[in-house]
C-alpha cells in the first residue's frame, strides 16, 4: 500500500498544510461561472446579430475571443483559490494545454465539419452538407493518389540522406583540423529559408540556359540539361534540394550521438586490432541505433510537411510528378477554390500520417528492444 | 620497412580522402550562397553568360542593392523598395521573436510541470499529456490552414501581427516542450527541495533555482524557434496580405512575378538569409545544442 503511495507521489514533493476556507472556494467558483456567463452572453448576442434577429452587436467575433481569454484566466486563478498548492502546480501546464486546445482542437472540429460539405468559394451558393461525396471524389482522384505515391518516394529518399549525413558526421567526429569551421559551414544550409533556397538553387542555379549547374552538366557532356521537364529528373531535383537543406539537421543529431559514444569501448576495440570497417559495423552502428532511429523519425516528420519549395519552384509539375500532398491541396484551394474537398484531403492525409507514424514508432521501439 | 611505408601511405591517402569529402561538402554548402551573392552584383550581360568570379570575369556593380535602396549611393536617399523591405523585415523580426518568446515561456512551464509533478486530468496522466503536446509536431500545417483561416476571418485576425504570433507560437510550442523536458530532467530535484524546505514556494523555486540553471537550454530553444519562425512561409502566405506580410512571403511573391530582375532577386534572397547566416556563425553552439538535445535521449 505504501509503495503505491510512493509511486503516486510527485517527483518534487511538497508538503502543503494550506487550509482553504469555504469562502475562498466559493469565490473561485463564482469567478469561473461569472466569466463563463459573460462569454455566453456575448456569444449569444453575436449569434443573434449574425442571424439578424437583433439589430445590435459587434462587427466581428473578437469580443468573444477576449471574453474567452478572460474565462481561461479565471479558470486558472480559481484553480489556485480552490485547490491551493495543488492548483499552483496545475498552473504550470495549464497555459500550454489551454492554448493548444483553443487553437488546434476547435479549428480542427470545424475543419472536420467543412470536409463533409460542398464548399466552393467561387460559387455563390455557400457551403452545404454533402455527406461522403467528397470522399468518393477522393477515391477516384488520380492526382491525390499520385501525390501520396510521391510522398512515398520522398520518404524513401530520407534513407539516402541518412547515409550521407552519417558519413559526414563520422568524418566530422574523426581527427581533423578545423572542425569548428566545418561544423559552422555544414550548418548553414539549414538556416536558409526554403523560399530563398527555391530561388537561389531552384530558379537560378538550375536555370537551364546559364545556371552554373546547367553549365557544369553541359561540361560533363549532358547536352540539354533540363531539371524540371521529365518527371523522374524533376522529382530527383526536388529531393536533392530538400536534402540539401535538411542534411545538416541529421548531421547535428548524429554527431551528438557519436560524441556521446563510450570512449572505453572504442579504445578496447582498437587494442583488439579491429579495423575501421568492422569497428563501424560491430560497435559504432549498433550503439548508434537509438540515435539513428530518432534522427530518421524526426527527419520523416519534417519530410511529411514538405511543401514550400515545391509550391514555389515547380508548383507540382510536370504533370504532378513532384507534387507533395500539401502542395496538391494548396493548388486545390488556390486554383480551384474547392475548400470542402481540399479540407477532406488534408484530414485523410492527417489520418494516414497518424497511422504511418504509429506503425513506424512501434516498429522502431520493437527493433530497439530486440537490439538491446 | 616496406610495411611501415605502406601503412604511412595508406594513412596519407585516408587523410586526403577525408579532407576531400569534407571540402567537397563545404563547396556544396557554400556555393549557392556565393552564387547568389555575386549575382546580386551582376549586370544583365554577366548574368546571361553565367560568369562566376567578380573582378576577374566581370566588373561588380551595385545592381541588385541599388534597386533595393541599400547600395552606398542610394542608402541616404528616399527609396520605396527599401521602405517596403524594412517594413517586411521588422514584421518578420517582431512576429518571430514574440512568438518564440511566448512559446518558450509557455513551453518551459509545461515541461517543468511535466518533469516535476504527476498530473491527472480524467484519463490523462503525465505520459498522455506529454504525448498530447508532442503529437502536435506531426500535425502538418495544411490540416490547420483552412480552419484557422476561417476562424481568423471571423475573429478579424487575418493579416494582423497578433494572429501570426498565435499561429507561430503553436507551431514551435511542441519543439520547446521537447527540448526543455530533457533540460529539466537533468536538473536534480534536491536543489528545489532544499529551497522549498527553506520556505520558497513552488513558483519561487522554479524562478530562483531552476531557471538560472536551464538558461542556456532555454536560449537554444529560443534560437531554434526563432529560426523556424523566421523561415516559415506556408502559413504566412495564407494569413497575411499587406500589414503583417513577412519577408518569405514578399520574396516568394517576387519569384512568381516573371518580370523581376535576377540581381534584384539575388539581393533580396540574400537579405532574407543574411541574419540567419550570421546567427549560424556566432550562435552555432546554441543551435546545435538545441537540435542535439532530443537526439541523445530520444
Amino acid at each position: 500500500m505504501s509503495e503505491i503511495k510512493q509511486m503516486e507521489r510527485d517527483p518534487l514533493y511538497v508538503v502543503s498544510p494550506s487550509y482553504i476556507s469555504p469562502k475562498t472556494k466559493r469565490f473561485g467558483k463564482i469567478l469561473v461561472w461569472s466569466s463563463f456567463f459573460l462569454m455566453s452572453i456575448i456569444g449569444i448576442i453575436q449569434i443573434l446579430y449574425n442571424l439578424e434577429k437583433i439589430n445590435f452587436g459587434f462587427n466581428n467575433w473578437r469580443p468573444l475571443l477576449y471574453s474567452y481569454i478572460l474565462w481561461a484566466i479565471a479558470i486558472g486563478y480559481s484553480r489556485v483559490l480552490i485547490y491551493g498548492e495543488r492548483g499552483k502546480r496545475n498552473l504550470f501546464i495549464f497555459p500550454a494545454v489551454m492554448f493548444i486546445i483553443s487553437i488546434v482542437i476547435f479549428p480542427m472540429l470545424f475543419g472536420l465539419y467543412i470536409s463533409f460539405t460542398d464548399w466552393n468559394l467561387s460559387s455563390l451558393d455557400g457551403r452545404k452538407f454533402n455527406g461522403l461525396d467528397n470522399f468518393y471524389q477522393m477515391m477516384s482522384d488520380p492526382y491525390y493518389w499520385n501525390s501520396l505515391k510521391n510522398m512515398i518516394y520522398y520518404i524513401l529518399a530520407v534513407l539516402v540522406e541518412f547515409a550521407i549525413a552519417f558519413l559526414l558526421a563520422l568524418l566530422l567526429n574523426s581527427q581533423i583540423k578545423g572542425r569548428k569551421f566545418f561544423r559552422v559551414v555544414f550548418l548553414i544550409p539549414l538556416m536558409l529559408s526554403p523560399v530563398a533556397v527555391s530561388w537561389m538553387v531552384g530558379k537560378s542555379m538550375l536555370e537551364q540556359r546559364f545556371g552554373p549547374v546547367a553549365n557544369f552538366a553541359r561540361w560533363l557532356g549532358w547536352e540539354t540539361p533540363t531539371f524540371f521537364s521529365s518527371p523522374e529528373i524533376a522529382r530527383l531535383t526536388m529531393m536533392c534540394m530538400d536534402a540539401w537543406t535538411f542534411i545538416p539537421l541529421m548531421i547535428i543529431m548524429l554527431l551528438a550521438g557519436l560524441q556521446a559514444l563510450p570512449k572505453e569501448v572504442l579504445e578496447a576495440a582498437k587494442v583488439d586490432g579491429a579495423n575501421k570497417w568492422t569497428m563501424f559495423k560491430n560497435i559504432i552502428f549498433p550503439i548508434m541505433l537509438p540515435v539513428s532511429l530518432t534522427t530518421l523519425v524526426i527527419r520523416i516528420i519534417f519530410k511529411l510537411k514538405l511543401a514550400d519549395i515545391i509550391i514555389i519552384v515547380t508548383a507540382g509539375g510536370p504533370g504532378g510528378a513532384t507534387d507533395s500532398v500539401t502542395s496538391f491541396i494548396v493548388r486545390e484551394y488556390r486554383d480551384r477554390s474547392n475548400v470542402g474537398y481540399g479540407t477532406l484531403l488534408s484530414f485523410v492525409y492527417l489520418i494516414l500520417i497518424i497511422i504511418f507514424m504509429t506503425i513506424l514508432i512501434r516498429f522502431v521501439n520493437r527493433w530497439l528492444q530486440r537490439a538491446s | 620497412m616496406v610495411a611501415k611505408g605502406f601503412v604511412m601511405k595508406k594513412e596519407f591517402f585516408e587523410k586526403i580522402l577525408i579532407y576531400g569529402i569534407l571540402l567537397l561538402w563545404t563547396f556544396i554548402c557554400l556555393f549557392p550562397i556565393y552564387w547568389t551573392a555575386t549575382t546580386s552584383f551582376k549586370t544583365a550581360a554577366s548574368v546571361t553568360q553565367g560568369l562566376l568570379i567578380p573582378w576577374l570575369d566581370f566588373e561588380p556593380a551595385w545592381k541588385g542593392w541599388k534597386n533595393l535602396g541599400l547600395s552606398p549611393d542610394t542608402i541616404f536617399t528616399e527609396s520605396n523598395p527599401r521602405e517596403e523591405f524594412l517594413a517586411r523585415f521588422f514584421n518578420t523580426a517582431f512576429i518571430s521573436s514574440t512568438a518564440s518568446a511566448l512559446a518558450v515561456i509557455m513551453g518551459s512551464f509545461a515541461a517543468y510541470g511535466l518533469s516535476r509533478f504527476n498530473y491527472k486530468f480524467g484519463f490523462m496522466r503525465n505520459p498522455d499529456i506529454s504525448f498530447f503536446f508532442l503529437s502536435q509536431l506531426i500535425l502538418p500545417p495544411v490540416v490547420l490552414a483552412l480552419p484557422v483561416l476561417v476562424l481568423y476571418r471571423e475573429l478579424d485576425l487575418l493579416d494582423t501581427h497578433i494572429g501570426m504570433i498565435l499561429i507561430y507560437t503553436l507551431t514551435v510550442l511542441p519543439i520547446v516542450i521537447w527540448i526543455m523536458r530533457d533540460q529539466f530532467n537533468a536538473v536534480p530535484i534536491e536543489l528545489e527541495e532544499a529551497a522549498l524546505v527553506d520556505g520558497a514556494t513552488v513558483w519561487g523555486g522554479f524562478f530562483k533555482i531552476v531557471f538560472p540553471i536551464v538558461l542556456p537550454g532555454l536560449a537554444s530553444a529560443f534560437i531554434l524557434c526563432l529560426i523556424l519562425c523566421w523561415n516559415e512561409y506556408f502559413l504566412a502566405a495564407l494569413i497575411t496580405s499587406t500589414d503583417a506580410k513577412t519577408m518569405p512571403v514578399m520574396v516568394a511573391s517576387q519569384i512568381s512575378s516573371q518580370s523581376i530582375k535576377w540581381w534584384n532577386m539575388a539581393a533580396i534572397s540574400l537579405a532574407l538569409c543574411f541574419p540567419l547566416i550570421v546567427a549560424a556563425i556566432f550562435l552555432e553552439r546554441y543551435i546545435v545544442k538545441g537540435m542535439a538535445a532530443g537526439a541523445i535521449k530520444g
